[in-house]
């Protein structure tokens, strides 16, 4: 595996613990999706840099990494019972709902962290997928209970998790995370953040891309398929035909 | 083993598709129905989206029709010239069946139409082979009873007769071409090949005989389930190569050893067995409709 160069992180730093900074680095910061991709694990690995030692009294420290793809809009739709039958009723768009989304935490995310920051950070499933109603939408006050049904059914697909004490510290300087990616993973621009928590605030920040791309054959029919409809049609009939007729002539050999 | 599919973007077992694909190909084989009814809800139920389901369902029926009809053509129990006329019909009624498709989409009510045309058309179409083939299992019973005579109905007082010589009939081209764009419509709508439909249209519309009549759907699915490939890769880029490919490896040798096992059944068990199955995806789908769902919310692609 090819280790990327390093990428250069952006870093603001709180006011209040400005000598405070996070290094951090992926164990790939690329990740191709072939036809046997079957998941992945990316290892999360940084440390703390200190200017100056610690005020005495300072809190424990704490670190939340959070990991997100591409951000989408989708249609999540509500059914409802109409004359004895389930149909669809009400459609809401989601216009900033991440494919994919999971945090790592050192302990579970309540305990070390304050809610504003939460929020502010989208730093929690609750805050994964953050709405933004249309004015035309009359729905607008249940828009909510769109947005958590997208959490809950993507909970339930692995695409969205919580992972609480996933992240080691070590001597309040190193910390490292293997998180699992999963298969069902789709194309695009995800980023890593990583936080770093100090008695319920956030005292430094990081964030790092990840690229995942589809590679090889998946690519290359990918590509085909939008670039050049018609090819791959016809390609896809002439598969078809093929096995139809190969299948017919070994079967009949078998036969003799 | 994994293997990811590149339009579909999900990973799945490979084993599953090849399984799934020789379970199908082979009722494919035996019934002359594309098995795009069963394959395409669960394909869906597996996780793959449903609108690549129905266009890469659509590819997969190309081979494995194409792969029965030809051991039919073999046998000679193939009706070229009612295949070409219902097919006419059916890329008429493809083309008509993608438009209200399209209109369906656009009020946001398609899933239901189509699981409620499934469960209308499959309900109608395995009760009424169902008791047909019992009333004919019973007759075969008694020794005494007669066979039924051909019936002279209203559409043998229809215009432009043409002798059909493999169905052995005397009949006026429009009556198939109806079926044909009929048949079309539905397939297009709800993303199968039409076969569970075309098939009792063939035998109690038409009056062909049984033998010739599986030979001859698989005939016609080939054209329309060809042209809705073409068409969903072109318009809406739903063809998973990858998926299609597993699910014709897996279907075409299913259809080949479905084919063997068909020529040895009766009729009417054929029948019979092809009723039961019918009603049970039928019932399948109507207790999802009835049922409190698990979920009450689904996720849709982006903006209309």
């Amino acid at each position: 595996m090819f280790r990327i160069v390093f990428i250069a992180i952006s870093i603001i730093a709180s006011p209040l613990f400005a000598q405070e900074t996070v290094v951090v680095d992926l164990s790939q910061n690329r990740i191709e999706i072939t036809a046997t991709y079957s998941g992945s694990n990316i290892f999360v690995f940084g440390a703390v840099k200190r200017d100056t030692p610690l005020p005495a009294g300072t809190g424990s420290l704490d670190v939340a990494i959070v990991i997100e793809g591409p951000l989408e809009t989708v249609t999540v739709r509500k059914k409802e019972k109409k004359l004895g039958i389930w149909v669809n009723s009400d459609a809401v768009e989601i216009h900033r709902a991440p494919s994919f989304f999971t945090i790592a935490t050192t302990r579970p995310l309540e305990e070390m962290l304050n809610e504003g920051d939460r929020r502010d950070y989208a730093i929690g499933l609750d805050y994964a997928v953050r709405p933004q109603p249309d004015a035309e939408d009359d729905i607008d006050a249940n828009i909510e209970s769109f947005a958590e049904a997208v959490v809950r059914i993507r909970e339930d697909d692995g695409l969205y998790s919580q992972r609480e004490g996933l992240v080691n510290l070590t001597d309040d300087i190193l910390f490292e995370a293997g998180i699992s990616l999963p298969a069902n993973l789709v194309e695009g621009d995800y980023t890593a953040r990583i936080y770093l928590v100090r008695d319920k605030n956030i005292v430094a920040d990081a964030a790092v891309e990840i690229t995942v791309r589809k590679a090889g054959l998946e690519a290359w029919l990918y590509d085909l398929s939008r670039e050049n409809s018609l090819l791959y049609g016809l390609l896809s009939l002439l598969v078809a035909l093929v096995a139809g007729y190969g299948a017919s002539e070994i079967f009949r050999r078998l036969k003799r | 083993m994994l293997i990811y599919l590149p339009i579909a973007e999900v990973s799945v077992n490979i084993f599953v598709l090849l399984g799934l694909g020789g379970l199908v190909g082979m009722l494919s084989g035996i019934f002359g129905v594309g098995g795009g009814f069963l394959m395409t809800p669960i394909l869906i139920m597996i996780g793959i989206p449903p609108a690549v389901a129905v266009a890469t369902e659509a590819n997969q029926i190309v081979a494995s029709s194409f792969s029965g009809v030809l051991a039919h053509f073999k046998r000679k129990t193939v009706d070229i010239k009612m295949g070409l006329i219902l097919m006419l019909g059916g890329l008429v009624g493809a083309t008509l069946g993608v438009q209200i498709f399209k209109y369906l989409k656009s009020i946001g009510q398609v899933e239901l139409l189509v699981t409620l045309s499934y469960v209308v058309f499959l309900g109608l179409v395995g009760s009424m082979m169902f008791v047909e083939s019992l009333n004919a299992i019973r007759r075969a019973g008694k020794p005494g009873a007669k066979p039924k005579k051909k019936k002279h109905s209203w559409m043998h007082g229809l215009p432009f007769k043409t002798r059909f010589r493999t169905s052995g009939l005397y009949i006026s081209v429009i009556p198939p071409i109806i079926i044909g764009v009929a048949v079309g419509i539905l397939a297009a709508i709800m993303g199968v090949g039409g076969g569970f439909i075309m098939v009792p249209a063939m035998i109690y519309m038409l009056g062909m005989p049984t033998k010739v009549v599986v030979g001859t759907s698989l005939f016609q699915i080939i054209f329309v389930t060809a042209y809705t490939t073409l068409s969903h890769a072109m318009q809406n880029f739903t063809v998973d190569a990858i998926l299609a490919l597993l699910l014709i490896i897996g279907g075409v040798i299913g259809a080949q050893i479905g084919t063997r096992i068909g020529v040895k059944l009766k009729a009417e068990q054929l029948r019979i067995l092809l009723a039961a199955m019918v009603l049970l995806m039928c019932g399948k789908l109507a207790l999802d409709l009835l049922l409190v769902p698990s979920e009450i919310f689904s996720i849709g692609a982006g903006g209309e």
